[in-house]
This record gives structure tokens, sequence and C-alpha cells, in this order.
């Protein structure tokens, strides 16, 4: 097939289908997605590191095991890593000078699972510095950009792999999500986010965040794409103490395009002050939608804690920030500042090598957990984590899923939040309760706004995966949203 | 409620991170305003409410001690900005007044 053939904007689904029948080889397609990135790059500023000679060497490897008719789903299909999972000889930065040059010594589990299931790395996408923003601005390389409007931010800290699968420059993505850093991106990007239930999907080899709150899930053009990357990276891992052990299902079968039966809430406390007009009614007419596809929608749903979860959320993931990040002492690895003697070294270590919002949060933490404010901060913030957790599984007996936006606002302008962390902090206002509570979530494209994508959020029960995968693909197939590319 | 220049530096102390003065001042700011609106926590009665540090019910999990293979020490070694001998190369941890 000729390269005019654009086939960089396949779905996974789609280019497994033209592989199987030898109509495209691997090279053919991978060479597509890379000749795309060599075209828009400079303008999206997905990628921290691109690996092409690494992506040609899989795809003939693919064409060979296809060949043999061993094939996966995902054999093949090029893919970016954000770039805080960790990839055996290809570095592996977090986007932080702290990092700039670490080559890890083994794979991630995720990347483990997804070798084995025949990817083509394309590279390792750009975030905010240790995963810690919403609009990739904290990047301590380059920003990378939305599609949609390379004037605005692609939302974060998965901003890189959502611009990536927006942009034509991969067919999917793995991101990574702590209060948000999946759903608001792909939201921002107009692609398929999923956060898995806290303990799904091994955190192996991702760099730690907030150890309580992260989770590692698919960034996808479609539902079902974003099925077949779960049913290869879910499971039960010995080498992550919080992966549960409880069987993976095949979650494509979830893809029911109807919705009979299906009880959906939408609580009152997600359509927050500041909401943009747009995006609340795309989601009017979102769930206006679903309803016809036969689900009942109770629109007066109420989480009353939802208003504490910002504060909860900035108390506990930077308290486990400083902890997870203490290991960054410019000894074992990692960036290393001269100094007169090993406290001084490694005072400058730290103070040249992490960049402006991660020393926020860092003191944050600190400060949340040192003598005096442990009880009145981090104790009181988890005690009202378990009143969220409540909530949740009390409304989850009366509903299969709730409905939300993912985002208030549609994305925002470089440079609009950077000075003004607070407001920064409020953009994962809808996303970050689902992290405090463990449970699951996935945004999908829902509408526009001025001609900028909004996603629409769906939540549900822990491990309760199928059920958000069967309203998602449900309303997918009733709409044409997903369908849409930015023009570029 | 404001930070001091004090509570900055001793929280800087803590968590062996210099700051340039640009940025105790900027991080003092910013962080008081942050605080502020973390006030809105104590407006929550969470009497009787036990502390959730994870999500799912995690007990102790132990596994047999069985011999496996391991990283080569060169590979570990590979990253260390100064390794020596085998081993990671560190400025003096006591000070000679010490």
């Amino acid at each position: 097939m000729s390269s005019d053939n654009r086939l960089y904007e396949l779905t996974i689904g789609q280019a497994q289908a033209l592989l199987r029948k030898g109509e495209i080889s691997s090279v053919e397609l991978t060479r597509s997605v890379l000749d795309r990135i060599s075209q828009v790059e400079d303008r999206v500023r997905a990628f921290v590191t691109t690996t092409e000679d690494i992506a040609l060497r899989h795809a003939e490897q693919a064409d060979e095991r296809i060949k043999t008719g061993d094939a996966t789903p995902l054999t093949g299909v090029p893919a970016i890593i954000k770039d805080n999972m960790c990839t055996r000889g290809i570095r592996t930065t977090c986007a932080s000078r702290m990092l700039e040059d670490f080559v890890p010594p083994y794979d991630a589990t995720v990347v483990e699972r997804l070798n084995e299931a025949g990817m083509v790395m394309v590279g390792k996408g750009n975030m905010d510095e240790f995963a810690m923003g919403s609009s990739n601005e904290h990047s301590a390389f380059f920003t990378a950009r939305n599609p949609w409007d390379v004037e605005r931010v692609p939302g974060g800290s998965s901003g890189g792999p959502a611009a990536a699968v927006a942009a034509g420059e991969t067919i999917y993505a793995l991101g990574s999500d702590t209060g948000g850093s999946i759903r608001q991106p792909a939201s921002f990007c107009g692609v398929v986010g999923m956060k898995p239930t806290y303990g799904r999907v091994s955190r192996f080899g991702l760099v730690a965040f907030g150890s309580s709150l992260d989770q590692i899930g698919p960034m996808t053009r479609d539902v079902t794409d974003a099925a077949v990357v779960m049913n290869a990276i879910a499971g039960y891992d010995r080498r992550d103490s919080t992966s549960v052990n409880l069987p993976v299902p095949d979650y494509t079968k979830s893809l029911i395009p109807d919705l009979k039966g299906i009880k959906l809430g939408v609580p009152t406390e997600y359509f927050v002050e500041g909401m943009e007009h747009g995006v609340r009614d795309a989601i009017d007419t979102a769930i206006a939608r679903l309803e016809e596809l036969g689900a009942t929608v109770d629109r007066e749903v109420s989480l009353p804690s939802t208003r504490y979860a910002l504060a909860a959320y900035y108390i506990v993931a930077p308290s486990e920030a400083m902890a997870n990040l203490a290991r960054y002492d410019g000894v074992k690895y990692g960036y290393s500042h001269d100094g007169n003697s090993m406290w001084d070294a490694m005072e400058k270590t730290r103070g040249h090598g992490f960049g402006p919002e991660v020393k926020r949060r860092i003191i944050l933490g600190t400060y949340a957990l040192s003598a005096g404010y442990y009880d009145a901060y981090y104790l009181k913030a988890q005690k009202v984590r378990t009143l969220i957790r409540r909530e949740f599984d009390e409304v989850f007996q009366r509903y299969d899923a709730l409905i939300t936006p993912t985002s208030p606002t549609v994305p925002f302008k470089i440079g609009e939040k950077t000075d003004d962390p607070l407001k920064m902090y409020l953009s994962d206002v809808c996303t970050l309760p689902v992290n405090i509570a463990g449970i699951p979530g996935i945004s999908i494209p829902s509408g526009f706004c001025e001609g900028l994508p909004v996603g629409m959020q769906i939540l549900g029960k822990p491990f309760a995966e199928e059920t958000l995968l069967r309203i998602a693909f449900a309303f997918e197939q009733a709409t044409e949203w997903h369908k849409q590319r930015p023009e570029f | 409620m404001k930070l001091s220049l004090e509570e900055v530096l001793h929280i800087s102390m803590l968590c062996r991170m210099e700051l340039t003065e640009e940025e105790i001042e900027k991080f003092r700011n910013q962080l008081s305003n942050v605080l502020e609106n973390f006030e809105i926590l104590q407006q929550v009665d969470t009497t009787d409410i036990p502390p959730m540090a994870y999500p799912i019910h995690l007990e102790n999990i132990t596994r047999d001690d069985e011999v496996a293979p391991s990283y080569p020490q060169s590979d570990i070694l590979a990253n260390a900005p100064r390794a020596e001998d085998g081993q990671f190369r560190v400025k003096a941890v006591l000070d000679s007044h010490e």
C-alpha cells in the first residue's frame, strides 16, 4: 500500500484486520506512523524520545510472527509509552532533569506484557515532570501541544501520549493516572482514556508518584481498542504487592451496543461552579443519548463529600510523592550535583534536579507530614478519603455507573494557569475523587465546544471495567464523536 | 494561614532540597493560598471515621525465600553518577568536626 493511505489513522482493530489478511505489513504501518511523526512532531512535541530503529525491528519481527499465525490483537501495532514506565535499555526520564540520562535495567510489567503481545514501540511520551501537572507545561524539556489547537494545552500529565494518539503519531498509548492524568488529557485531545480500578494493572516499573493512587491504563481512538489493550495489560503481578489477584475477563466481550437495564446516576456535585456552558450542554446531550439507548438516568444523585476531594487529594498525593521522591539523592542514579559535603551535595542535587511543580509538591507533602501538622492535614485527609469512598459504595448499590464531565472546561491556552497552582489543581476536580476512592473511570469523546473536544466520564464499582466499557461502547456506536480528527 | 519564612526553610531542610530566595518567596505565597483553601477539611466531621491508606484491603504478603536470578551488578551501577570497585561512591557521611 502507498503512504497516502494514511495508515497512521487506523484503530488497533482496523490495523489488525488488514495485517491478518496480509493487505498491509507491520513495517508499512510502522513506516506510515514514523513518517507522520517526522511531519508533525515539531508542532505536537508529544515525544521525549522516538525509537525509530527499535520500532522497525519490532515491526519486522511482528511480520514474521503474523505469518506463522501466532499473532495477538496487538502484534505489529505501533504504540507510545508514557515516559514514566521503565523500558529496558531505553531512557526513561519522567520529563525531569533528574532522570534525563536514566536508562532502566528492566522493563515495567506492562511493557513486558505488550512486548510479549508484539508491540511496535515508536517512542516515549512527553508528560508533566514526574506526572505532576494537568497541562504538560511542567515537562522539564518542552510542552506538548493540543492537535486541535496548538496554542492550547493537551492536558496532563499524560499529554504527550494523548496528543500523539490524536495527531496520528501512534495507533495507541499507555498513560498513567494519579488524579486524572489519563482521563483529562484524553478528554482534551478527543480520545478514549481509561483508568482501571486500583490494583487491576501492575505498577511494577511505573516510576512512583502517589503509590495509593497511581494506575496505568490505555489511551486509544475507540472503546474497542481500550478493551483490547486492557486484555493485554490487566492482571495480577507478584512484583506489585498491591496488584489484585482476580481473574481477568475478556474485556472485548463486554462490548454490547445497547443499554437496556442499565441504571445511571448523574452526581450534581460534578457540575461545578465555573464549568463552561458548552461543556455542560455537550454532557447534557450525551446523557439524553444514553437514555435513548435504553439506560434509565437519575439526574439528582448526590455525593456530598465531593467538595472536600480536592483538598484531601492535594494533601494525600504530595505526601506520598514526598516519600517516593526521597530516593533521588544523586547517588544511585539520576542527576548528581557536587557539593562540600554529602548533605550539601544532596540538597543541591534535589534543588537543581527537580522543577518548580515537583518542588512545590514535595514542600506541601513534607509540611503535611511534619510534626504538629500530621493530624490536622494528613490524617484528616485520609479520614475524608474514607468518607468519599463510602459515598461511592453507597451510590453504587443503586446505580451501575455514574456520568460526569471529565473536565469542567475545554483545553485552556498555554500559559493561562501556570502562575496559579490552585487554578491548575481545579482542572482535576472531576477526576481526582476517582483515584481517592480507587474506582475505575473512562473518558470518551462526547462532543465539541467551539471546535474543541469535550469528554464524558463514566465511573463504576471497583473491578466493573466491563460495565464502563459496555456503556462507552454503546454510546460510541450511536455517535460519531470518536471519528473526528484534528486537521493537520 | 500564611507560611513563615522560617517554616519554609525548615521544610526545605527536612526534605533536603535547596531553594533559592526567589523560590522561597514564591512557594511561601502560593502554598499559603493552597493551605488556606484546605481549611475546608476542618469543617468535615470525621468522628469515628477510620483513615484510609489504600483503596484495597491489604495484609502482609509473604513469599517463599527462593534463590532466583537478580540483575547483574554492572547493570545496576551503570546509572550511578560515581561508582568504584563495584560500589556507589558518596561523599564522607560524617563531617570531620563531628
